[in-house]
């Protein structure tokens, strides 16, 4: 499918890449937003990359409309004779799967849920066709995922699994919102992965919770002092499950201003991922092991 | 110089022109939403457009002055007293060190603009001051004010002269509102029967209405174009993969209640939307009370820059004249 150029009222152009999900598609709205930023075009006051489209606010006052629309057609072709390269960082997050506070509140709001006898888990591991919690939790945590989208609210990750479409996780949202989800609730809704930034409404399925903290406006989280925001769009995020002791340990450590996520810079070359997939991922996932 | 809260009103949210530039990482411009009445508000007292007032919605709070100030309430028909005697709405007056500022009744609009000489001077969060409580950030401790408070003024510059805005310069909307759509976005999901009853049907503001976003009911509901759903996009005709959310944009869930993001918006999500509600009126929509009967009228691009540029006229010779 061409890319789609449609405005958002006067001062927005939305450009959609594909109307569905795919790390092409992905990649080629990241690499036209970065485009987009680096042309400096006047007028151009936010840039906001997402799954496979992106969005830009503009001053019309400063620039017509049709102006923009023109300079940022122009970088698509630039765009997509582009290396399918990205340099980011890979992170480790530590995961507390089926956690107490996400299972106080999915049985809270049973009644907006598919399947008001099980917990989202429950749910998740049967109609994706694993045995049982702990092989879904396997292929949760065994895969890295792409934070392909940060937003909704502050900081919050959108992440896209980096693996073969037809292993991917899928899961519908709740059937009606919660109104209530524990701060740090690893969730996933759609084909997307998250991870709730605040406390708050959401729809998602929710699966964990980690003991760290991703948006601090404060600004005192040890590795949130230069910024409150953690994720950026591009990162790669690995899950790791942990138990109840290491999670109250990693508590206590970001409290003491001791707790820092593993992160290790690395080159993402799309066409290497994907002539291999899993020994691609592997070594992804050696890089975070200091391998 | 401070301002002690005895009330809280409502909501009532230290704001300013808001906090451009994050939307990216999922933290929204925030500020006034009825903008131009934050500015008209700081003028008259003497400051920069883009100092900090507050914003009271419905409910005006009850406040007292620890020291001499200047003062003007702009936006919606709610009057201000002092000591319980009358002021004028959209003009500047002065409060003495130990009265006390209250509301009578919201007449008309939703939501008044407190300007106070010298600017409301909480910290600066990501450059601005205006209150984000999802992310705890920006205004008084990241929160709306609760009675107690005791909020910092800084120090006033101007003359301290009483000076009004002339009555043609005053904006609310009129009834029943009229709210101008550049249809766009995934304005094509919707089947042709849904684009003409979109525009033709009465709506009327639901009571969800609030600063992320203006519900509204009361339309048929919309019906979508078939179609396999796109992969990651979900099972509802209205889904699409989760994308950006211009401010201003409509989206409707299910087909069934449009709803306007405004200035603390999400930036983005899974809903398809119709179109955009064009910045001329966005300010409008600030002050809208639940029920009021809305009717969306469709323009074009030229017809949005054309009423963009009429306001930029209007905000010019509010400058002028208050110069």
């Amino acid at each position: 499918m061409p890319t789609r150029y449609t405005f958002g009222g006067d001062e927005h152009l939305f450009v959609e890449c594909s109307d569905e999900m795919s790390l092409e598609a992905f990649f080629k709205s990241l690499s036209m937003a970065n485009g987009v930023k680096e042309s400096g075009i006047k007028g151009i006051t936010e840039i906001c990359p997402a799954n496979a489209s992106f969005q830009i606010k503009f001053d019309p006052d400063q620039i017509k409309p049709e102006d923009v629309l023109r300079e940022v057609r122009a970088i698509e072709g630039a765009a997509e004779r582009a290396e399918p390269v990205i340099r980011t960082r890979i992170v480790e997050i530590p995961v507390f799967y089926n956690d107490p506070w996400t299972n106080e509140t999915l049985m809270r709001f049973r009644e907006r849920h598919q399947e008001p006898s099980g917990t989202d888990l429950d749910y998740a591991t049967r109609i994706n066709g694993y045995g049982d919690v702990d092989d879904f939790v396997a292929a949760h945590s065994g895969s890295p995922w792409f934070v392909s989208m940060v937003g909704f609210v502050a900081g919050l990750p959108f992440m896209y699994q980096m693996v073969e479409r037809q292993r991917q996780i899928q899961v519908p949202k709740y059937l009606r919102p919660r109104t209530d989800t524990p701060r740090l609730t690893v969730g996933h809704g759609g084909c997307f992965g998250c991870i709730y930034s605040v406390r708050g409404a959401g729809g998602y399925q929710m699966f964990g919770i980690t003991p760290m903290p991703i948006f601090d406006p404060t600004q005192t989280t040890s590795y949130l002092r230069d910024f409150m925001v953690f994720f950026r769009p591009g990162d790669i995020v690995k899950f790791k499950p942990i138990d109840r002791d290491a999670y109250d340990q990693a508590v206590e450590d970001v409290d003491k201003g001791r707790f820092s996520p593993p992160v290790r810079e690395v080159s993402f070359d799309l066409r290497e991922f994907q002539k291999d997939i899993t020994g691609y991922n592997t070594r992804l996932e050696g890089m975070i092991n200091g391998h | 110089m401070a301002i002690k809260v005895l009330h809280h009103g409502l909501a009532t949210t230290v704001q300013d022109l808001g906090r451009p530039g994050y939307f990216h990482l999922g933290i929204p411009l925030g500020g006034a939403m009825d903008r131009y009445a934050m500015r008209a508000a700081n003028l008259l007292v003497g400051n920069d457009e883009g100092s900090a007032g507050l914003e009271a919605v419905f409910l005006g709070p009850k406040l007292e002055f620890t020291e001499d100030a200047v003062v003007a309430v702009t936006g919606a028909d709610m009057p201000a007293k002092v000591d319980g005697v009358e002021q004028p709405g959209w003009t500047a007056f002065s409060v003495r060190a130990g009265q006390t500022l209250t509301f009578d009744f919201l007449k008309s609009g939703a939501r008044i603009y407190i300007a106070v000489a010298g600017g409301i001077d909480v910290p600066l969060a990501l450059g601005s001051r205006s209150t984000y409580p999802i992310g705890a950030l920006g205004g008084y401790k990241g929160r709306p004010l609760a009675a107690g408070d005791e909020l910092p003024v800084g120090a006033a510059n101007g003359s301290g002269e009483a000076r009004s805005v002339a009555e043609q310069l005053r904006r609310l909307p009129a009834a029943p509102v009229a709210l101008r759509v550049l249809p766009g976005l995934y304005w094509d999901r919707l089947s042709d029967e849904a684009k003409l009853s979109f525009f033709a049907d009465e709506w009327k503001v639901a009571p969800e209405a609030d600063r992320m976003g203006y519900r509204f009911r009361g339309g048929r509901k919309l019906s979508f174009v078939e179609r396999e759903q796109p992969f990651g996009a979900g099972s509802d005709p209205s889904n699409i993969v989760d994308s950006c959310y211009p401010y201003g944009s409509i989206q409707v869930p299910g087909g069934t209640e449009p709803i306007i993001l405004h200035r603390d918006a999400v930036s983005g999500g899974g809903y398809f939307m119709l179109g955009t509600v064009i910045s001329a009126d966005m300010d409008l929509i600030g002050q809208m009370q639940p029920h009021t009967p809305t009717r969306f009228v469709e323009v074009t691009m030229d017809e949005a820059l054309a009423a963009r540029a009429e306001e930029n006229t209007r905000l010019e010779a509010l400058r002028t004249s208050l110069r």
